[in-house]
């Protein structure tokens, strides 16, 4: 009988890249030169002095870690095609206008209640179908690498939108750390759990089972476009906006970008993500940007850019994948997502 | 009390009831809704229906238990201002959610329930606004009666409307259902008749001490 003792310097099976990956990241390359060609986003190498930009932000408070990355930024990294019609939606509303129901449903709830969230020290459990998990502290996390400043549409399913400049790192450089098994098929996320920190999951009317969870296939989790967000604005994430570690998935709607995340499995089955738990018939798994689906009780066609007025609602036409058809349709090739919602 | 104190309640009822509206209004002007002041009123005025809806339905229980005259002279305005929001929250939904384009408004009645449902609600209230005069309540008679009870069913269909478009946490929903269930318990026949017992076993206790 054979039995087979690894050296250290072996090989393990979560080394080999997985297909998938390996082909969206030709995918990824392919569509970025379709990308310089004019059509979705204009992806800069250059650094750019950002203070400029974000003068009126107001500072924030964060980790001595934060400074020194965010020195190093990548500004500009990527930005939309047209800054006329994709303007920066002020700071003020980016972080008065919010959806966070662990602070309350209103939409300014968060930004009245989210002091109390402690996000210092903040670490994060990376498990599941992988070889180096465990209990991070986040900088350790966001150490390996560089901050990059990524310019999205933020499409809500509820029919509004805002383009926000994000900071953040790619999330398949995290999870490419982790040493995902190939087992590991989906991506789950889940947000912090504190009652005393955050009043909304105090409410013993909440239809949300805690902890927010969502969840993302496993190519989907290793597109670029897909950050785990740790500023906004040239600074650290205010609490309302999901400090300090949240995901940013431009191409779906806003609900699967998670907020305040604490922990990130990699899984074989389908996550179930919260919405989809509440409601299944109005909200999937997939989520993606979907002028041609219809929420049941309202039309996907259009949204109102914010911040918009009284005489002009500023409803512009909703774009397939929020705009980013060209880097990510591949990853939905013969799917039916009017099934797949 | 004298007359004049009677019409000086009913303009201090008519300035109460346009105060949120105005409040509201003003918020938007100072820039203090928000990134989107559309809905900032769609919502507001929206929660407004139903506060001056249950406000409405609270006059007869409480003119049985006081008496007062007062009550039942606010009754009809009440029910028109109920009215008056509910047209202005159809205004702002059409101009500020669908940017005016009434196609779209003939599509969403047609394919969203809980429009459809705020929509008779709302039809409800105008029957019962163009019938909220003298010359109605005779040429109508008896049928005028069944016809302002109608008034029951836009509190059901108002509460369907918002329960449709609540979804994460019941809090403020069940509190609005819970007073409207409590108004509804107040007009069983039984319990109804115990209103004005009630006010004698209030009243009793004062007149000891007197």
């Amino acid at each position: 009988m054979l039995i087979k003792i690894a050296k250290p310097g072996d090989l393990r099976e979560s080394n080999v890249t997985p297909e998938s990956i390996y082909l969206s990241r030709r995918r990824f390359m392919g569509g970025v030169v379709g990308l310089t060609a004019g059509a979705g986003l204009a992806l800069a190498g250059r650094a750019q002095a950002a203070a400029a930009d974000y003068q009126d932000v107001p500072a924030g408070n964060p980790p001595g870690w934060f400074k020194p990355k965010l020195d190093n930024a990548e500004w500009n990294s990527v930005v939309p095609a047209d800054r006329d019609l994709d303007k920066l939606a002020p700071f003020d509303d980016a972080t008065h206008y919010n959806n966070f129901y662990e602070f309350g449903t209103g939409k300014g709830d968060p930004a009245r209640n989210a002091a109390s969230l402690k996000t210092q020290p903040w670490s994060v459990v990376i498990d599941g179908e992988v070889n180096n998990g465990g209990r991070f502290d986040l900088e350790d996390i966001a150490k390996p690498s560089r901050l990059q400043e990524r310019i999205y549409r933020l499409r809500c399913v509820e029919a509004w939108s805002m383009v926000i400049p994000w900071l953040g790192i790619p999330l398949g450089d995290v999870i490419q750390r982790a040493e995902p098994t190939s087992k590991a098929k989906y991506v789950r996320f889940e947000t912090l759990v504190a009652p005393d920190q955050m009043p909304g999951q105090d409410s013993s009317f909440a239809l949300i089972d805690w902890p927010y969870t969502e969840g993302l296939r496993m190519d989907e989790a290793m597109h670029p476009l897909a950050i785990l967000g740790l500023g906004m604005y040239g600074r650290e994430l205010p609490n309302q906006n999901g400090a300090p570690f949240r995901l940013i998935v431009p191409w779906k709607y806003g609900f699967k970008s998670i907020k305040s995340i604490v922990r990130i499995s990699l899984v074989e089955e389908q996550p179930v993500n919260s919405w989809q738990a509440i409601a299944p018939d109005e909200y999937g798994f997939y989520a993606n940007v979907n002028p041609g689906v219809d929420h049941p009780r309202w039309s996907q066609a259009t949204e109102r850019r914010l911040p918009n007025s009284l005489f002009n609602p500023n409803i512009i036409d909703t774009r397939m994948f929020n705009g980013y058809a060209e880097e990510v349709s591949s990853l939905y090739q013969g799917m039916d997502l009017r099934k797949h919602f | 009390m004298p007359r004049y104190a009677f019409t000086l309640w009913r303009i201090a009822v008519f300035i109460a009831a346009l105060v949120p509206l105005v409040y509201w209004s003003s918020q938007v002007a100072i820039n203090a809704a928000g990134p989107e002041p559309g809905r900032y009123l769609l919502l507001n005025i929206g929660q407004g229906i139903l506060w001056m809806l249950l406000l409405t339905l609270s006059l007869t229980p409480l003119t049985k238990l006081t008496r007062w005259k007062g009550f039942t002279l606010i009754r009809r305005q009440l029910g028109l201002w109920t009215l008056t929001y509910a047209v202005a929250h159809l205004l702002c939904y059409s101009v500020f959610i669908l940017g005016l384009d009434l196609s779209r408004l003939g599509s969403e009645i047609v394919r969203r329930p809980y429009i459809i449902v705020g929509m008779l609600a709302l039809t409800g209230l105008i029957a019962m606004g163009v019938t909220s005069n003298k010359w109605s309540m005779r040429k109508l008679g008896k049928r005028w009666k069944t016809l302002h009870k109608v008034v029951y069913l836009v509190l059901g269909l108002g509460l369907l409307h918002f329960l449709w478009v609540v979804r994460a946490d019941m809090e403020q929903w069940s509190l609005y259902a819970a007073v409207g269930a409590f108004l509804m318990i107040l007009r069983i026949p039984p319990i109804a008749r115990q209103l004005p017992k009630a006010r004698q076993q209030i009243k009793r206790p004062r007149r000891a001490k007197a």
